[in-house]
This record gives structure tokens, C-alpha cells and sequence, in this order.
């Protein structure tokens, strides 16, 4: 490090720690479908990667039929394409539920190899529709630029936009999840299912309103993905194994753990990235996670609770 | 209000309830007694639906419950307090309760509620584990009755609770049959408990109900001849 000045430090842990908050809010936002579909059922749904993508590509989608048929719309197809990823990635989670994961409870090793094939379904699909390219939307032009502080100082407006984004989702999840009736529901089935059942709670409804959700807030995740990087048919995929280990470190039902782990993870890689490659960045955190893991292997943040 | 026909009950292949009928009518209380693994929590469970039946048929109020969902049964009007209580250790005390709320449609704990539990209305913020085991036994009654059902299911009350708690269960469940057109039934193995709240009682032995006599017949010898091991 010894070639930069210090006030260039500054400026590229300042920068480098701003893409790490891009690459935070869209970890963070999988990480948080993921935690509560694992919370509520146990299921770990390899293919929630993939609704990711059915959210980047919806936006993708939305974004080439404005700039042909509603060029004026423009500036605002962005915030529809937001909601339309949403409930796109909801509904086909939500027929995912019904048609395949449900029978597969009782099983988890199967339900791990079904969301994997799902998610393998998934990805030709994108790739008959879309082409195997990688592509990506217009983005509109209040996202594009950089707010600059100091001279040396960029931070893109893109970034900034997915992180409030972010704020709002999470924001949103834990209201829903601490403050609404369905909230009340998901929190009584994930203690104690059967019970759950004999106070009157509906679990399967629950199970699959909650897996929706959680493949919603992928979709959005997906959304927020294009305004950094553009979609492949592959793109949920390499995203996964991040989520994973942001949801296993984080402490599987915590959703503080989950924000935690997703800023030290995202920060640590970003970071690193700029003085040694990419691949080396992911070997120092993984190396680091794995001896965290060894000596508190419940997570950052295990709730506590008499069991 | 219950009816209960033929009913048996069996893990894997073997039978453990064989075929038992009866029935409660409504503003009756119906103990049924009996020792360790004779039956009555399994009876219980398949009454609630956790357990399925194998043969036979449970109504409500006329309606046929037997291929029912849980949830589906509350809403036809059965309420259960399970055997350990169950409550959510991890939700608050108001929140436990709001559980039960679910088939009724309502938002807000009726005030009846606390007036009959005031101790829950004292504890309504405190997670439900940190409460001592008659207060979770009251929770767990109060959870059930929210729901305003027909039938309610008490699978030994009294388990683990000591002796002035108990008269106080056994005093709010007459309270309760008196505020509501409600049939209880509740599995017991402590006698001074069931002659306290009881109309009738029923002694289940392996699955068969062996004995059966209204309150004011009981020989209390003969019942605990029965109840010892």
C-alpha cells in the first residue's frame, strides 16, 4: 500500500466501502427472503438465486418495452419495475410452493435437491427467452452520475439509491414480521407447528404466503442487482453461495445477525478487492468466516432462548 | 355438543384407542381419569387432529370433524390446552393469546379475558418462557379461549403445578362454565381436581373406557383403586 498517499487512502476505503454497501444491500435483500423461508420452514431453497434473476430480468424486461412503446416514460419505468419484480418472483414463488416444495417437508435433503433442480429449470428458461448474453437495463438518468464530496471522492448515485432501497425492504420485513398478524402467524408456526395448527392457525397458507415473500424480496433484490451489474442466465447463481454464507454467519434466525454478517461479509470482499484480486478477496473472507464459524458455530447472533 | 363413535386411534400398526363412544352435552364438565400411557393424551391429540383417526368419527355440534385439519377444527368450535401447556416461549404474553384470535377474525383481546386471568393482563408484555408454570397454564387456557369454542380440551391441567395454583385452575374453570355455553373435557389424574370441576367422570384403561359415573355416584375408593399403579 506503501504508493498511495494517505488522503488517497482515505478516498479509496471511502469508495471501495460504498461499493461494499452495493454489494451489502443486494446480499443483505436475498439474504433476508432466504432467512425467513428457512426460518418459517426449514427449507433451503437453492434456487432463490434464480429469483433474483426473474426480478433482474423483469426489470430488463420492462426497461426495453418503455424505451420502444412509452419513450417519455422513462425516467419512472424503474420504480413499476421495482414492484413488477416483486410480485413477478412472488407469484412464481408461490407456484413453486404449491406444485413442488410442499409435498417435500418432511424431507430436506430432497427439498435441497428439488430447489436445485428448480433452480437448473430456472436458468434455461432464462436462457431460451432472454439468450445466453448478459444484458442490462437502461437505467434512467437520475441514476446515473456520482455525487462527489471531495475531489477525490466519487460516489455513485446508483448505489446510493439501492441503499435506501434496502432500508425501506428491511425496514418493511421486520414490521411485517414483528408488528402484523401474518407476522404473529409465521413467528407462532416457526416456534411450534403443530400447536401453531391447534390454536387455528392455517400453517400450510402461512408456509406459502411466507415463501412468496421471501422470493419477492429476491425479486427486488434482482431489481436493485441491475442498476450494478448486468443479468446472465447464470447471474443468481453466483450470488447464492454469498447469500449462504451471509445467512449461516449471520445466525440462521436472526435478523440482526443477517444485517450484520451481510455488512462485514460485503465490506470485507469489497475492500480487499481493490489491492489483491477478486478471487483472493473471497478466499481471505471465506478463511476468516470459517474460523469465526469453528469457535461460535450457532452464528454471529443465535437467538438466545431456553430450548 | 361432542359425539365421539367408534373411535380408534393407532400409531404405525398398532392400535392404542379401540373404539371408544361417548358424547358430552353442552354446560357439562367430563373428567376422563386414568394412569400414565392408558390413552389420554393420544385420545386428546386425535380429537384436536394431530393425530389422525383410523377409524371411527368426532362431531361438532353435528358437523363431522373427523377428516379435519387442526386449525380447520378450531374453527368448528374446538379448543385444546395441551399436556406441557405449549405455550410460545418466544412471543409475549399478549401475543400467545392473539394466537388463539386467528378464527374469530377479531384484532383485540376481549376484555372478558383479562378479567378472568388478571394475572395475564399484569404479564401481557413478557415473553411466555419467563412465566412460572401456572401462569403458562393459564396462559394456555386463555390462548384456547379466545377462540369462543364449543369444545374445550384440557389434557392434564394440573401436571407440574402446585397444590394452591391447582384449586385456582380448577375455580376458573367453573367460572368459565358458568360465563359460557361450553362443554369441557379434561384428562386428570388428580381426583380432589376432578371432583372439583367435574360432572362426570370416565376411567380409561389401554385404550377402553373401563368405568364411567356422574359426580354424584363417584366411590372415590373405587376410582383411586384405579388410578393407582
Amino acid at each position: 500500500m506503501g504508493e498511495y498517499t494517505l488522503n488517497e487512502l482515505g478516498s479509496i476505503f471511502a469508495m471501495q466501502g460504498f461499493a461494499g454497501i452495493s454489494l451489502f444491500s443486494v446480499l443483505l435483500l436475498m439474504a433476508l427472503g432466504l432467512a425467513i423461508i428457512f426460518g418459517q420452514m426449514g427449507v433451503i431453497n437453492m434456487a432463490h438465486g434464480e429469483f433474483m434473476a426473474v426480478g433482474a430480468y423483469v426489470t430488463y424486461f420492462l426497461s426495453s418495452m418503455t424505451e420502444t412503446y412509452l419513450p417519455g416514460f422513462m425516467p419512472y419505468y424503474f420504480l413499476f419495475a421495482i414492484v413488477a419484480a416483486f410480485f413477478v418472483a412472488a407469484i412464481i414463488g408461490y407456484f413453486a410452493e404449491y406444485a413442488l416444495i410442499r409435498h417435500l417437508y418432511k424431507r430436506p435433503l430432497d427439498t435441497l435437491l428439488a430447489t436445485w433442480g428448480l433452480s437448473l429449470i430456472m436458468q434455461q428458461c432464462f436462457r431460451s427467452i432472454f439468450g445466453a448474453r448478459e444484458v442490462s437495463p437502461t437505467l434512467p438518468e437520475w441514476l446515473l452520475g456520482s455525487y462527489q464530496p471531495t475531489e477525490n471522492i466519487h460516489i455513485p448515485l446508483n448505489g446510493m439509491f439501492v441503499l435506501a432501497l434496502t432500508f425501506f425492504v428491511t425496514a418493511g420485513v421486520f414490521y411485517l414480521l414483528f408488528k402484523s398478524r401474518w407476522g404473529l402467524r409465521v413467528r407462532a408456526t416457526t416456534q411450534n407447528r403443530q400447536m401453531s395448527g391447534a390454536v387455528g392457525i392455517n400453517t400450510k397458507k402461512v408456509d406459502r404466503y411466507t415463501f412468496a415473500l421471501g422470493c419477492g424480496i429476491a425479486g427486488i433484490a434482482g431489481a436493485a442487482f441491475t442498476t450494478i451489474a448486468s443479468t446472465g442466465p447464470t447471474t443468481g447463481s453466483l450470488y447464492i453461495v454469498d447469500t449462504f454464507m451471509v445467512v449461516v454467519f449471520g445466525g440462521a434466525a436472526s435478523l440482526f445477525g443477517t444485517i450484520a454478517s451481510a455488512f462485514s461479509i460485503a465490506q470485507a470482499q469489497s475492500i480487499l478487492e481493490f489491492f489483491i484480486s477478486g478471487s483472493m478477496a473471497k478466499v481471505y473472507t471465506l478463511l476468516v468466516l470459517v474460523l469465526i464459524l469453528m469457535f461460535k458455530p450457532e452464528g454471529l447472533f443465535a437467538s438466545k432462548v431456553r430450548r | 355438543m361432542l359425539d365421539v363413535s367408534g373411535l380408534k386411534v393407532c400409531y404405525g400398526q398398532s392400535e392404542v384407542i379401540h373404539g371408544l363412544d361417548f358424547s358430552v352435552p353442552k354446560n357439562q364438565t367430563l373428567a376422563i381419569m386414568g394412569r400414565n400411557g392408558m390413552g389420554k393424551t393420544t385420545l386428546f391429540k386425535s380429537l384436536i387432529g394431530l393425530l389422525g383417526a383410523s377409524d371411527g368419527s368426532i362431531k361438532v355440534d353435528n358437523i363431522d370433524v373427523t377428516n379435519m385439519q387442526s386449525h380447520e377444527r378450531v374453527e368448528n368450535g374446538i379448543a385444546y390446552v395441551p399436556q406441557g401447556r405449549m405455550i410460545f416461549s418466544n412471543l409475549t404474553v399478549k401475543e400467545n393469546i392473539e394466537t388463539g384470535l386467528e378464527v374469530t377474525g377479531q384484532k383485540k383481546i376481549p376484555d372478558d379475558i383479562y378479567s378472568i386471568f388478571p394475572v395475564l393482563h399484569e404479564m401481557r408484555n413478557r415473553k411466555g418462557g419467563n412465566l412460572s408454570g401456572g401462569q403458562q397454564q393459564q396462559l394456555a387456557i386463555a390462548r384456547a379461549l379466545v377462540s369462543n369454542p364449543k369444545v374445550l380440551l384440557l389434557d392434564e391441567p394440573t401436571e407440574g403445578i402446585q397444590p394452591s395454583i391447582i384449586k385456582d385452575i380448577a375455580r376458573i374453570l367453573n367460572e368459565i362454565k358458568a360465563m359460557r355455553d361450553i362443554t369441557i373435557i379434561v384428562s386428570e389424574q388428580v381426583l380432589s381436581f376432578t371432583m372439583a370441576i367435574a360432572d362426570r367422570i370416565i376411567v380409561i384403561d389401554k385404550g377402553n373406557f373401563i368405568h364411567e359415573d356422574p359426580i354424584e355416584n363417584i366411590d372415590t375408593q373405587t376410582i383411586k383403586k384405579y388410578l393407582s399403579v
